[in-house]
């Protein structure tokens, strides 16, 4: 069986990539029986390819089980990848050493969706961003406390806020300080993973914005991980959809919207309630329930669930395959395999 | 599942069901204050229809639920004011023994988390009976049936094998299923949802919102359906309360909602979420500030501090709810002068 292999410029149409993840992998071991040993895996990230060019934001969507957020976990190195190589910026980082791996972590930052889980409730917010800069080496002693005011203000909020506690805080401004600490260190790469959810939506709108203004006065590289399609398609300048721990498809916003061809993607897309179009005849509804990622489906892991399969799909991996400039699908009714090639370096991909 | 109460045929589609006038929830706060979480609220929900209350964390839409359902937190919260008539009858009133009778029978309530309504030591198709053999006193194996063919009603594949399961063996779509059944399984004529779909993921949650579509068809229920999610207003809803900190502060049709907002609050709350599939890419217009606390409410205008439109006069006196005509009404004292912006047409 051929791996699915996506060579990393040619899914992104560029040479510039800060970020590219080849065949990622990551099972967790399930222990048990007598002796506890390992029994199975849960297979969180199966396979998982894609690149991130420098400045862009890149979307990654998915139901829970998709594996997006132990993706995004997995290139930052807070999971370890059992399989596959992550590349930052020129270095393979997949089996750097710890104290190694310390270098890279201040360029990678993660900014989380629960701003309260992820602040430390008995740090007042001066003492959270110094450590913060303190660890890193960035700035002298005297002069963080400038710093910290800075960076508040650049998050929207004032000196006027250093000695509280994050529960004096609202959900969207601890959100703010979540990202304001994100920030601290200089990062070159951003891993966004929910940071809107939890917020009513007065606020996500401020957030969001935010987020985009940062982005652009720090051409900041930012891989953008929500579930909701909206706010993605808003934000990012391509789009990811995960199933199961696989990539379905891969495109520009744009096209992935307009066009999806996947049919996961196409049943996600039609299941999101739209406050702009109050009729929809055209609602594709899946039947049953994601499975599970401990025993997925053979062949195509969405096969279950899809409304088009055919016999064939239970026998092959459909491998993401390109069907019109930077737009891949893993399908193989829709993208068909080896179809459709139009970059002749695919081809020659080992 | 058609056979179970014969004596009350499914309500004419347009009598009101449910009646909620100048209802007032206050809730104790520390050292003897009281806030009121829920300020003067009133709507009414006829049969065969969905009424849709919007808002965001604070506003009172899931106190007002629990208000309805006599299920506030004991000692803490109370209903200091108002009336809550189901086909007429004020619910206030009456005795806790009572309402339980109601909740059972009349009306039936979904929750965001199926956990919290589920019983974990007892098999889904336990619980199910448990409620029709309370409410309709069947024998036990009568109420077993009657479940299993509710489970089936809510789409449940193999309901005799999911009956004999426990609540952890289900995944959360079809929790939520079964949580619906039961609050089915007595087809009450007003079903109330809060956020009943906002911790699934969107494919379960077009199942659910087509099931609990055909469901009201079917049986002709009211559905009062608590959300913040303007999309799934949209699609279930044929009318929208909107609240923020307590107050109701505009109703209408969701066609009017949506396209001519006449408080700042929901045209600020229309245009902050991004569109899909939009021609070009537009910055959010966010609403700036934070929603107040109920213990620091700013004076006149709750939402004046967060409102554009905002002028002096709005700080002096609080604005009251103006009724306009075919149950439309809004609270800002500038409604007529105003020409709020909506969400961009497509």
């Amino acid at each position: 069986m051929t791996k699915p292999v996506i060579p990393p410029n040619a899914a992104s149409g560029q040479q510039d990539a800060l970020l590219t993840v080849t065949n990622l992998k990551k099972y967790f071991p399930i222990k048990g029986g007598v002796f506890n040993r390992v029994i199975n895996h849960v297979k969180a990230v199966n396979d998982v390819s894609f690149s991130i060019k420098r400045g862009e934001v890149v979307g990654l969507v998915g139901e829970s089980g998709s594996g997006k957020t132990t993706v995004g976990r997995t290139v930052l190195r807070l999971e370890e990848p059992t399989d596959g190589s992550i590349v930052f910026d020129g270095t393979d980082i997949t089996r750097l050493s710890k104290p190694e791996m310390r270098r890279y972590r201040k360029r990678m930052q993660i900014v989380f969706q629960d701003p309260y889980a992820s602040l430390n409730p008995r740090e007042k917010i001066r003492t959270m961003l110094g450590h913060a800069l303190a660890v890193h080496h960035i700035g002298r002693p005297e002069e963080r406390e400038d710093r910290i005011v800075k960076l508040l203000e650049q998050v929207g909020l004032t000196g006027d806020y250093l000695d509280r506690f994050p529960h004096e805080f609202s959900g969207g401004q601890r959100q703010r300080i979540g990202i304001a600490r994100a920030l601290a260190v200089e990062p070159d790469f951003i891993v966004a993973d929910e940071p809107v959810s939890a917020l009513d939506v007065s606020i996500q709108a401020q957030v969001v914005n935010l987020l985009e203004d940062l982005k652009a006065e720090f051409n900041l590289t930012m891989l953008f991980i929500a579930h909701d399609l909206a706010v993605v398609e808003h934000i990012s300048d391509r789009v990811i959809v995960m199933y199961l721990g696989r990539v379905m498809e891969i495109a520009p916003t744009r096209k992935l919207y307009r066009s999806p061809n996947h049919p996961y993607t196409k049943a996600l897309l039609s299941a999101v309630p739209n406050p702009d179009a109050r009729a929809r005849p055209d609602r594709i509804i899946l039947k049953g329930d994601i499975p599970s990622p401990i025993n997925p489906p053979s062949g195509c892991v969405f096969r279950t669930r899809c409304p088009i399969a055919i016999p064939d799909c239970a026998k092959v991996i459909p491998v993401p395959t390109e069907v019109s400039p930077g737009h891949f699908s893993a399908c193989i009714r829709t993208a068909p395999q080896g179809a459709a090639l139009s970059t002749p370096e695919l081809q020659d991909a080992p | 599942m058609q056979a179970a109460s014969p004596q009350t045929a499914p309500p004419k589609a347009g009598t009101p069901l449910l009646e909620v006038q100048d209802l007032h929830t206050s809730f104790i706060v520390g050292e003897g204050q009281t806030v009121r979480a829920v300020d003067g609220v009133s709507f009414v929900v006829n049969a065969g229809e969905t009424l849709a209350i919007v808002g965001e964390s604070g506003s009172g839409k899931s106190v007002t639920s629990l208000s309805i359902m006599r299920l506030l937190p004991k000692k803490i919260g109370k209903i200091s004011k108002g009336t809550i008539r189901l086909r007429g009858r004020d619910l206030v009133p009456i005795s806790d023994r009572e309402m339980r009778n109601v909740r059972g029978n009349d009306i039936g309530m979904i929750f965001q988390e199926p956990m919290t309504s589920l019983n974990p030591v007892h098999t889904i198709g336990q619980q199910i009976a448990e409620v029709v053999i309370q409410h309709q006193k069947v024998s036990k194996s009568e109420g077993m049936k009657r479940a299993i063919e509710m489970l089936e009603v809510v789409g449940i594949p193999e309901p005799a094998r999911r009956a004999a399961q426990y609540p952890h063996e289900m995944s959360g779509g079809m929790r939520q299923r079964a949580m619906i059944a039961m609050a089915l399984s007595c087809e009450p004529s007003v079903l109330i949802a809060d956020e009943p779909t906002t911790a699934l993921d969107v494919t379960i949650q077009a199942q659910i919102l087509d099931l609990m579509r055909n469901l009201q068809e079917r049986l002709g229920m009211a559905i009062v359906f608590i959300t913040h999610d303007l999309g799934v207003v949209a699609e279930m809803a044929q009318r929208v309360v909107v609240m923020y900190a307590g107050q109701v502060v505009e109703t209408g049709t969701v066609e009017e909602i949506f396209t001519r907002p006449l408080m700042p609050y929901t045209s600020g709350l229309m245009q902050s979420i991004p569109r899909m599939g939009a021609e070009e890419k537009t910055r959010l217009q966010a609403i700036p500030g934070y929603v107040p606390l109920l213990t620091k409410l700013p004076s006149g205008c709750r939402f004046r501090t967060r409102c554009a439109y905002a002028e002096e006069r709005c700080a002096t006196s609080e604005p009251p709810l103006e009724q306009l005509e075919n149950g439309r009404s809004v609270r800002c004292i500038r409604w007529k002068e105003l020409d709020l912006p909506t969400r961009a047409s497509a």
